[in-house]
């Protein structure tokens, strides 16, 4: 399968090393060149330390790059600022205390993210208005956040704050979404029940994303495109029909080569 | 009588240091010691101008903005400096000791005595006594309050609100967390730099010493209105603030009466309010919670 059109996120020859300078430096990114197209559901394996969470704080912006470019839209990005970044680009974190402010309401917390990546100014928030679009959209999430806009997200049980969290990502529709292990911190039900509503979601939308997994199954269950991270480059990249016919044993024969 | 309305006056006086002190104490989550030197710096600020025949108001508005300038330098050495924000405060504060001193032109007290301050008006000196610095603590703590009330309700007001709340998160839709506590701190700083111009202006005069122990104060305001009145929201906490700083000042008038002295205050403030935060703990290792409830139930309840 050919891919003509320009990536809509580009990364090329990224390095990235940490305690620059010291007997302890060390790169985590190698060389890693990564072309993503409008419409993937990348899902991303590797073993720990193989650079999978380096990748996303690299594309988030929250780590700088020692060399190599990132570009959206064929537009150089590699040096804008976290905040600047999510104007396009979305995250979800592993835990779910990070992704929602815990004093704040689930309804205040959407409000917030409504407003993803633009000026705040001192126009007034309108939070009553905007409550039945946010009952409406928590009532897909199917875990009864919807009964709860009114309750601040510390009171939530990790399943709902999850939900919550993935909703204010793709609240704004994002160019760019990553799903860091988002399901990794939630029992197996509510686990597979988030990633039933992400994959979902992300397909209906056409939403470009990429998720970072530890679980085979949902890596070959889940997405157009699969890739291995290992030692800081990617050293599988299958997509389309290549990716349907892979299996769990094939996969796991991979990890065997690479370790 | 008279010094029950004294005690009211001075709370409202006072309370807007401790609705300062709510923006950075509570909302951004830290405790900045920056205002020991602004509440000075605002009284010298102010008195310094007037005694130069400024315009009272002009010269409390002036004292806001070299209060807020005062929370610009704690706010940079902050977030771009990565001085911690204790140490940041302690810096400037103690910085603002000199400024102060520079200000008021070498002498370590300014009167005011025979100037025109905001107090001086002919309708406040027709009150009663002690009934200038209640409407004057009520008309500016009234402001201020609707003020900051209004502006949490802002986009802007929100993201300053989820930028103390979780700055990971904050920063993950796009707020510069940095640009939201140099607000913040510059707001409060200018809170408490005008409440040093009010304060001087109802004393009657600056002093270089006055800021010492005006944190304690201010946040007893913040922790007694807490403990009083239990769970409220954000807009009720902000009114909370001010009846503690009411409550502070009955508490300082009944201290008083028992025969202390004014320069006992500091210690008993310091006192009154490590008891306040130690509360919780308290309650839970003298199984408080426990012993009031059976105190109020019924014979038989059990």
């Amino acid at each position: 399968m050919t891919q003509n059109k320009t990536p809509l996120l580009a990364l090329t020859n990224i390095v990235t090393k940490v305690n620059v300078g010291t007997p302890n430096e060390v790169s985590i990114l190698q060389g890693l060149n990564l072309d993503v197209y409008d419409g993937d559901f990348i899902t991303v394996l590797g073993s720990n330390g193989a650079g999978k969470s380096t990748l996303f704080n690299t594309i988030g912006g929250s780590l700088p790059v020692d060399s190599g470019s990132i570009k959206l839209n064929g537009k150089e990005i590699t040096h804008l600022s976290v905040e600047k970044r999510t104007a396009f680009l979305a995250r979800v974190f592993q835990d779910p205390k990070m992704g929602t402010a815990p004093r704040m309401t689930v309804a205040e917390n959407l409000l917030l993210a409504m407003h993803r990546g633009k000026r705040r100014t001192l126009q007034l928030r309108r939070l009553k208005q905007s409550l039945p679009h946010f009952k409406e959209i928590t009532t897909t999430m199917k875990n009864g956040l919807e009964t709860r806009l009114n309750t601040a997200t510390e009171n939530l049980s990790g399943g709902q704050r999850q939900a919550l969290s993935f909703l204010m990502a793709t609240e704004q529709r994002p160019d760019v979404l990553l799903l860091d292990e988002h399901t990794a911190a939630l029992d197996p039900k509510t686990s597979a029940e988030l990633m039933h509503q992400t994959n979902e979601r992300v397909t209906q939308e056409k939403l470009t994303c990429l998720m970072i997994t530890h679980h085979l199954d949902d890596a070959l269950k889940y997405g157009n495109r699969l890739i291995v991270l290992d030692q800081g480059k990617i050293k599988f990249d299958v997509r389309g029909a290549d990716k349907d016919r892979l299996t769990k044993e094939k996969l796991l024969s991979f990890f065997d080569t690479i370790e | 009588m008279s010094m029950i309305v004294s005690s009211i006056g001075q709370g409202l006086l006072w309370a807007s240091l401790g609705v300062a002190l709510f923006l950075t104490f509570r909302i951004l989550d830290f405790a900045d010691m920056t205002v020991e030197g602004t509440f000075p710096l605002g009284a010298a600020v102010a008195v310094t101008a007037i005694a130069n025949g400024m315009n009272p108001y002009l010269a409390s508005g002036l004292a806001f903005i070299a209060g807020a300038l005062a929370g610009l330098v704690t706010a940079l050495l902050y977030t771009k400096g990565k001085v911690p924000i204790l140490l940041a405060g302690i810096l400037v504060m103690t910085a603002c000791s000199s400024i102060n001193l520079r200000v008021m032109g070498g002498s370590s007290n300014v009167s005011l005595l025979g100037k025109t301050t905001i107090f001086s008006g002919a309708f406040l000196k027709s009150l009663p006594k002690y009934f200038d610095s209640v409407l004057v603590g009520l008309v500016v703590i009234a402001i201020i309050t609707v003020l900051l009330i209004v502006f949490l309700q802002t986009n802007l007001g929100q993201a300053f609100i989820v930028t103390g709340d979780n700055r990971v998160m904050a920063r993950s839709i796009g707020i510069n967390t940095d640009n939201m506590t140099i607000m913040g701190l510059m707001v409060s700083n200018g809170i408490i730099g005008l409440g040093g111009a009010l304060i001087a202006q109802n004393n009657g005069y600056a002093d270089v010493s006055m800021g010492i122990g005006i944190i304690v104060i201010a946040l007893a305001s913040i922790i007694i209105g807490e403990v009083v009145f239990g769970e409220l929201t954000l807009n009720q906490r902000l009114v909370a603030v001010t009846l503690g700083s009411v409550i502070y000042q009955f508490v300082r008038l009944l201290v008083l009466q028992l025969g202390f002295n004014t320069n006992d205050m500091n210690l008993l403030s310091a006192l009154i309010l490590a008891i306040c935060l130690m509360l919780p703990r308290l309650s839970k290792a003298l199984h408080l919670n426990h012993v009031i409830k059976k105190g109020v139930a019924k014979y038989d309840a059990e």
